[in-house]
């Protein structure tokens, strides 16, 4: 009896919504998911709450990775923080942590990205612009001067040279007398995804991957507290991509970085506990919450299921959050500061283990202290003044949060068994698929935006013609390249020359046989060669990547 | 002349993978009737501008994001009129702030475009600069 008045009313209601007028728009997700206009527990039938689900804490981890989330700990508020100077970016990170930040993030410039030194040829006027420039054990020491690396956990946003920076992070602690086993902290070291996304590799696929898996074996055994990894979502949805392909290609990744660790010899409990995950959160706030939600469901069920890990921490699918960059207008920049607030909710809600909200001005420039004041108190009134974060995961069970959550699940798993048939990650990278596919999705997105499917207030609805900009806007000094190639310079004539040379010809030799690369790398730091040096001795024993361009 | 197409270099030069403004930009470009080479990513100075001379282009359209844009562009525009490129149009866009878009005025980059920009507005400009200097 019930059931059939159940249904007469959703069929009522049906007929009353199609008969209402509605509005000429656009109702589809910002990836071009279609929605339907209501979700009901009949979108939900079959379903098993206790697999699909289970409790906080507990496999699948759906709800998220602790008993107690948030009530037990809240999200590290991690700003990504990098400019200049070591010493400029030195004192910003002791501003942020005057202001409650509680985790360090570095960020390179473009230079220490690609494994060049300040000096080199294609540096020219890049130096110190979008991050931190880092040449020598020399400037990691000025980087963190008089910042305790034992009691603050770090993180480096570095991929294609991350094992050869991490050395020289290892050398400074050495430095500063902190033993490895108390260093707290996460790599990027994701180079999987600079094919596919951001671009910046040094190497061919194969010995990059070979010196990723070198540090998990390295650190597994010296740096148990590090995160060896963080793979990320972040930079491929930045490029363009929908929801569900930046879920599938960073899983994919993963599963990939399991594999070939497996390959070469390591019990996948022995890894996969240190690796983590690193994801976007983009305007649409509940497809985000369902994509963070099923990343964490097929993470646990391929590590317990595919890739056999008995240890719990292996199923767990600890992860970033970064507000969508891409969402930034620098038309009206203070709007931003709502934008960002509503994606930040969205990761919290999602589940995230620490946060990055983006400052307004980041579409204009680095971002200028207050800007940055701004973002982080945006987190902590969500932490402190909202109340979201009282009760874990509330929007589980909502029709609409767990049908999402399936539908995303059930494309990921799609696109996996598309890239098995390319012949995995690396393959499917060769064939530049991809990058296609992202490709695409960004032309499509735009195009949307210029015919007003979609909109950006302030840049194709609701524009201000008249505006003027009143925010302040950091600039980098030009006098930041000459200095820094100065010290590189000074660092260069004061080293033990021959020491260095010794320790270079032992890495290149060591790369052309199997041995484990880091301990080399580590031997490179402590003589102070010079990031650069250390790329050129690789790149004699591995080459140099060279992408097809096409768009 | 007008049948012809109006044939445009994208490149980034540097090290800067942001490379979804200019490939979504020679997608447009395309659409709209012209040609595209995409040179990629890691470009130098020197590379593009004999991209340009070996391809007789008509345009050429720099991408920036890195905050290296003077340094490139001042490069570019040296190397075009050194080459007798003065006759071409160079823009580009980015991450490129209102002071330093004044100073690239100044050195015979009328105009660049940044984020929120629409893509038509970039096919018209190179439409309306190629008609105006084919006419």
């Amino acid at each position: 009896m019930k059931t059939t008045n159940k249904k007469t009313n959703k069929k009522t209601w049906e007929e009353s919504y199609k008969k209402s007028g509605l509005r000429d728009a656009d109702f589809s997700s910002i990836s071009g998911r279609p929605l339907q206009p209501l979700y009901t527990a009949d979108d939900l039938s079959g379903f098993d709450a206790d697999a699909e689900l289970g409790f906080p804490g507990e496999f699948p981890f759906t709800r998220g990775i602790h008993p107690s989330m948030y009530r037990g700990r809240l999200w590290t508020m991690r700003q990504f923080s990098g400019m200049g100077t070591p010493e400029q970016t030195n004192l910003r990170y002791k501003f942020l942590l005057e202001k409650g930040q509680t985790g360090l993030s570095v960020a390179f410039d473009n230079p220490t990205l690609y494994g060049r030194d300040s000096d080199h040829a294609l540096s020219s006027g890049e130096v110190g612009k979008t991050g931190v420039a880092v040449d020598t054990l020399a400037d990691m020491e000025r980087l963190f001067h008089k910042i305790p690396l034992g009691r603050i956990s770090t993180s480096m946003t570095i991929n294609a040279p991350a094992a050869w920076i991490f050395t020289m992070f290892l050398a400074n602690a050495e430095k500063q007398g902190v033993p490895f086993g108390e260093l707290r902290g996460t790599l990027q070291n994701d180079i999987l995804k600079e094919y596919i996304a951001q671009k910046e590799w040094i190497f061919p696929p194969e010995p990059h991957l070979r010196l990723i898996t070198d540090l998990m074996a390295f650190c597994a055994d010296h740096v148990p507290q590090w995160n060896t990894i963080s793979i990320s979502g972040y930079h491929i949805r930045e490029a363009g991509s929908t929801a569900a392909q930046e879920l599938a290609f960073t899983l994919a990744d993963g599963f990939c970085y399991v594999e070939h660790a497996s390959r070469a010899g390591m019990d996948v409990d022995d890894f996969a506990p240190r690796l983590s995950f690193f994801f976007n959160s983009h305007l649409d706030f509940f497809e985000e919450i369902a994509k963070m939600r099923a990343a964490r469901r097929i993470w646990a069920r391929h590590m317990k299921d595919r890739y056999k890990a008995k240890n719990p921490r292996s199923w767990l699918c600890r992860f970033h959050v970064q507000t969508a960059g891409c969402s930034l207008t620098a038309q009206q920049p203070e709007i931003n500061i709502v934008r960002t607030a509503l994606e930040a909710l969205a990761g919290v809600l999602g589940g995230c283990q620490s946060l990055h909200t983006n400052s307004m001005d980041e579409a204009l420039a680095l971002p200028s202290e207050k800007a940055v004041e701004i973002a982080l108190r945006t987190q902590q009134i969500i932490a402190f003044e909202s109340g979201v974060a009282n009760a874990i995961d509330p929007l589980g069970g909502s029709y609409f949060i767990e049908k999402l959550t399936a539908e995303l699940e059930e494309e990921a798993e799609k696109y996996f068994r598309k890239i098995d048939e390319l012949g995995g990650v690396v393959k499917a990278i060769e064939q530049g698929f991809f990058q296609r596919e992202i490709t695409r999705a960004a032309y499509e997105y735009q195009l949307a935006l210029s015919r007003k499917k979609k909109f950006l207030v302030g840049v194709n609805e609701f524009v201000n013609r008249d505006e003027q900009l009143e925010i302040p806007i950091l600039e980098i000094d030009e006098s930041v390249e000459r200095d820094q190639i100065r010290r590189l310079n000074e660092v260069r004539k004061n080293r033990d020359n021959l020491a260095v040379r010794s320790r270079l010809e032992a890495l290149e030799e060591a790369a052309a046989g199997t041995a484990n690369l880091t301990p080399h790398l580590l031997d490179c730091a402590r003589v102070y060669a010079t990031l650069g040096e250390i790329s050129d001795a690789l790149i004699k024993v591995f080459g140099e990547y060279q992408e097809q361009p096409f768009y | 002349m007008s049948d012809q197409k109006i044939k445009v270099i994208i490149a980034k030069p540097g090290l800067d993978g942001h490379d979804r403004g200019a490939k979504v930009v020679a997608r447009a470009l395309v659409e709209a009737g012209m040609e595209v080479v995409y040179l990629g990513l890691r470009q130098t100075p020197e590379s593009i501008v004999n991209a340009a001379i070996e391809e007789d282009a008509d345009v050429i359209g720099l991408s920036i994001l890195s905050g290296a844009h003077m340094t490139h562009f001042r490069r570019v525009r040296e190397l075009m009129a050194e080459n007798g490129l003065d006759d071409r149009l160079l823009t580009g866009g980015g991450i490129i702030p209102t002071r330093d878009q004044e100073k690239l005025k100044e050195i015979g980059i009328p105009k660049v475009f940044g984020p929120g920009d629409d893509l038509q507005d970039i096919v018209s400009y190179i439409q309306n600069w190629h008609h105006s200097h084919t006419a």
